[in-house]
């Protein structure tokens, strides 16, 4: 039974392998992996929660499901923008936690075969280069792949709990 | 970790099978304990010996299935016991010690279940409490004079678990199997033959017993054949197909036994069919994987939301339709009854947990060389699933130290002119939308006197002496590190126990309090909430947000006129009198810093709330009304933010959170 779930499971790797889903903040286009995305939302009311750094924007009911939402925008420093409907959220789910990405708009999913992915240029550590896992390269494009662990975890939950504790 | 271990930690994730036999057994073994209390209290086993057959051959199949040896070997040998005391029934069985090796052999299996619950393969030696019951067994052996039985115990073996075997529909057989000759190792053959058999069909009994550990069990079945009695759904020919599949297998002789037993004395018949009684009422209930149920909550509260949308929707409004509203009223009446529905599933009674305090009433007070009774007054009382998980551990210390401070010794007690066996009772009960639970002894009473000093020595008494009430003196003992226990005891000193109790039942929203009197014993009553997955709240708007305060901490809500108000030197902190005291006011918009429609405190309305017997005063624009709201915890990636306890969903599809009043008391 476990070998048959290994299969399954492998093929569903396999069917969303070097599958990235692109979205745009300004003029930058960046991608994620698609096994992290459960699905694209359109903008909702957004509840504020106290005490959370400015990027998380609050929480939003997903069917049910409450989940944190983060404007990527202000998570990359850039100016925030106003949210009209082209405004979406991407929830992804990162070692089972939900997090809804708002970004400008979502614009494709991408194959981008292993050979066309190289590594970030090394420059001194930016502020955004910690995020950057991968440059995709697309005809004369290049996509910025995203790593969205460390887009949502990284130490900014450990700088949340604590700073409640010692509150 | 090692291989081993994190192949059974992910099959745990994986395995329903294994998930299944850690719920039953865990259910099957305090079953058991229960069990072996009772018959040690009336010094008999008979009656519940059936009942005893059962759960240990079910653990014990069940841990075979799953390759779990040592708990099936320790099962193994606790059948035996029974075995024999149920065929033999000897009449100078010590029903203390008997208790004593059960409910060892229950930790060994509790213990061994946590293992394996954490990942990891149970692997405890088994070999010394199994001597032990060997040990017990051939005492009682001793005892009584069976020598002359032992034959008949042979045969008598077909018939084991006759009584017992979950009235397994279906047709009987007796088979007799002969292997090849010279095909060696024929014991492990035919346990191969059993091994194939158990998967279609209840074994009732085989022979020669002891195919295993006996060697002498080779001969015999190359002599007499392996007969194996056997009650299954499948037909003569599907079994005989399965019985002729076994390797070297010579001859085979399968007869149809009929199901109707003759000449069974009829006492043991009407035990049959109360234990089949039993069963009928087991099997009306089902057990439901937890997750499940939140999410059927979750769909539900989804309906309720998406029921307003369509009967709110915009588009109706002013349409006037008269049988749309009819029809919408009867539908809301049905999601009504069905959250009820769902609310009432997650309900479990408090007996499981109540019941648990036997046994530890028990070893203390053997321990501790007190006698002491346990009564449990309203163990029917149901509480929510998330609430008993909180109630388990402070029950065992309030109990603990109800037995080892409460309770004085024998000659204490008599001196007093109390009965000699102490007293603790088990209360629970519904009183409105909470339930109480109550643990009370009558015992020595609290120590006011040393309790004070303590707290004096520890500089806790924040107020003059002389105005603390009883109960504040008392409520200083659910101080972490607090004991006013000179010595350490295995028991307690350490002044861990009521600081567990308390941060488990603030835990779940409840509060405790003491009351004692001193010669006469304690009472802990513990409050806690019917449930904390529905809560009643008001809603109140601030800006364009809108919060939710639990209507219980709600005292009163007025318009507040300016000359009430009282600002400090500084100006800052503003403040009113609210009953004779002063309570400070605090601003949500500030709190949660959102934009008000008013920061005019005569233009809002306050909202005051108390936690504690403090009271605080809250401001916000204003109140929106009642509202029954499902409660959620926040996402975990935001964890803990102060003010806050949770969110929940509103009819329009929005989120609201709910506000921690105890939090928003300890800020200001």
């Amino acid at each position: 039974m476990a070998e048959k779930y290994a299969e399954t499971f492998e093929m569903e790797e396999d069917t969303q392998k070097g599958k990235f889903l692109t979205f745009s903040l300004g003029k930058e286009v960046y991608a994620i992996e698609i096994k992290f995305v459960t699905e694209i939302i359109g903008i909702q009311p957004i509840t504020e929660v106290p005490e959370l750094p400015a990027y998380v924007k609050g929480i939003i009911n997903l069917r049910g499901k409450i989940i944190p939402v983060m404007d990527v925008r202000l998570r990359f420093k850039k100016e925030p923008a106003e949210y009209n409907d082209r405004t979406c959220i991407i929830v992804v789910e990162v070692r089972d936690i939900s997090v809804g990405l708002i970004v400008d708009n979502v614009s494709e999913v991408l194959s981008i075969s292993d050979e066309n992915i190289v590594p970030p240029p090394d420059m001194n550590r930016g502020s955004e280069n910690k995020y950057i896992k991968a440059i995709g390269k697309v005809g004369n494009d290049v996509k910025i792949i995203l790593d969205c662990e460390k887009l949502m975890n990284d130490k900014d939950v450990k700088t949340i709990s604590e700073k409640t504790k010692f509150e | 970790m090692d291989d081993e271990v994190n192949t059974l930690d992910s099959s745990l994730e994986k395995d329903p099978m294994l998930e299944l036999f850690v719920f039953e057994t865990n259910e099957l073994i305090s079953q058991l304990e229960n069990i072996a209390l009772a018959s040690e209290k009336e010094n008999a086993v008979e009656s519940r010996i059936n009942e005893i057959f059962r759960i240990v051959h079910t653990v014990k199949g069940s841990a075979a299935m799953m390759n779990f040896d040592n708990i099936s070997f320790l099962s193994h040998t606790l059948e035996d016991a029974f075995y024999f005391l149920r065929e033999e029934r000897p009449q100078n069985v010590d029903y203390s010690s008997l208790a004593d090796i059960i409910l060892k052999s229950t930790d060994f299996i509790k213990n061994e279940v946590n293992q394996i619950q954490s990942g990891n393969y149970p692997n405890h030696d088994v070999s010394a409490i199994v001597r032990e019951i060997n040990e017990f067994l051939a005492s009682l052996k001793d005892g009584s004079d069976c020598a002359k039985r032992e034959d008949k115990k042979a045969l008598l073996s077909l018939e084991k678990r006759d009584e017992i075997q979950e009235g397994a529909g279906g047709n009987r057989f007796r088979a007799l199997l002969f292997f090849e000759n010279g095909c060696e190792m024929e014991n492990i053959r035919a346990f191969n033959v059993l091994h194939s058999l158990k998967k279609v069909a209840d074994i009732i009994g085989y022979s020669p017993k002891d195919i295993i550990e006996d060697q002498g069990s080779v001969e015999a079945i190359r002599k007499n054949g392996f007969e194996i009695e056997f009650s299954t759904e499948l037909g003569a020919d599907d079994v005989r197909t399965i019985l002729s599949d076994t390797i070297f297998l010579k001859d085979l002789k399968l007869e149809t036994v009929g199901t109707a037993k003759t000449g069974r004395p009829s006492e043991e018949k009407s035990n049959m069919e109360t234990e089949n009684a039993k069963l009928a009422i087991k099997q009306s209930m089902i057990s439901v994987n937890v997750s499940k149920l939140d999410r059927l909550m979750d769909l539900v509260g989804e309906l309720v939301i998406s029921q307003a949308m369509v009967i709110h929707n915009p588009e109706l409004e002013g349409l006037g339709l008269n049988s749309f509203s009819k029809a919408s009223r009867q539908l809301q009446k049905v999601t009504n009854e069905m959250q009820d529905a769902v609310m009432s599933m997650r309900m479990v009674p408090l007996s499981a947990t109540f019941r648990k305090m036997h046994r530890i009433v028990r070893d203390m007070g053997k321990k501790l060389n007190k006698e002491v009774e346990l009564e449990i007054i309203g163990e029917e009382t149901e509480v929510d699933k998330n609430i008993i998980e909180h109630l388990t551990d402070p029950l065992i210390h309030l109990v603990r130290n109800a037995v080892d401070h409460g309770i004085e010794p024998a000659g204490e007690r008599s001196n007093k002119g109390k009965p000699s066996a102490g007293r603790i009772t088990l209360e629970a009960k519904n009183e409105g939308g909470d339930v109480w639970i109550i643990v009370r002894d009558d015992g020595r009473g609290l120590d006011k006197k040393s309790i004070l000093q303590k707290a004096r020595q520890r500089e806790l008494i924040k107020k003059p002496e002389d105005e603390l009430t009883d109960r504040e003196i008392y409520s200083y003992i659910f101080l972490p590190g607090f004991s006013t226990n000179e010595e350490v005891t295995e028991f307690s000193g350490r002044g861990v126990g009521m600081d567990v109790v308390n941060k488990n039942i603030e835990e779940v929203g409840g509060t405790v309090q003491v009351d004692s009197a001193p010669g006469a014993g304690t009472a802990v009553s513990i409050k806690i909430p019917l449930t904390l997955a529905i809560i009643d709240g008001m809603k109140v708007k601030v800006g364009k947000s809108v919060y939710i305060i639990p209507i219980t901490s709600i005292k009163e809500s007025f318009r507040v006129q300016k000359s009430a108000i009282i600002r400090d030197e500084a100006g800052s902190g503003e403040m009113m009198i609210f009953r004779g005291d002063c309570c400070p006011i605090l601003r949500l918009h500030e709190f949660f810093k959102v934009k008000p429609d008013t920061a005019n405190l005569e233009e809002g309305i306050i909202v005051v709330v108390e936690n504690e017997s403090k009271f605080i005063c809250l401001f916000a624009d204003e109140l929106m009304g009642v509202q029954q709201v499902v409660v959620k915890a926040l996402p975990r990636y935001i964890k803990k933010v102060k003010g806050v306890s949770g969110c929940a969903v509103m009819g329009n599809g929005g989120v609201s959170l709910i506000i921690d009043i105890s939090g928003m008391i300890d800020s200001s």
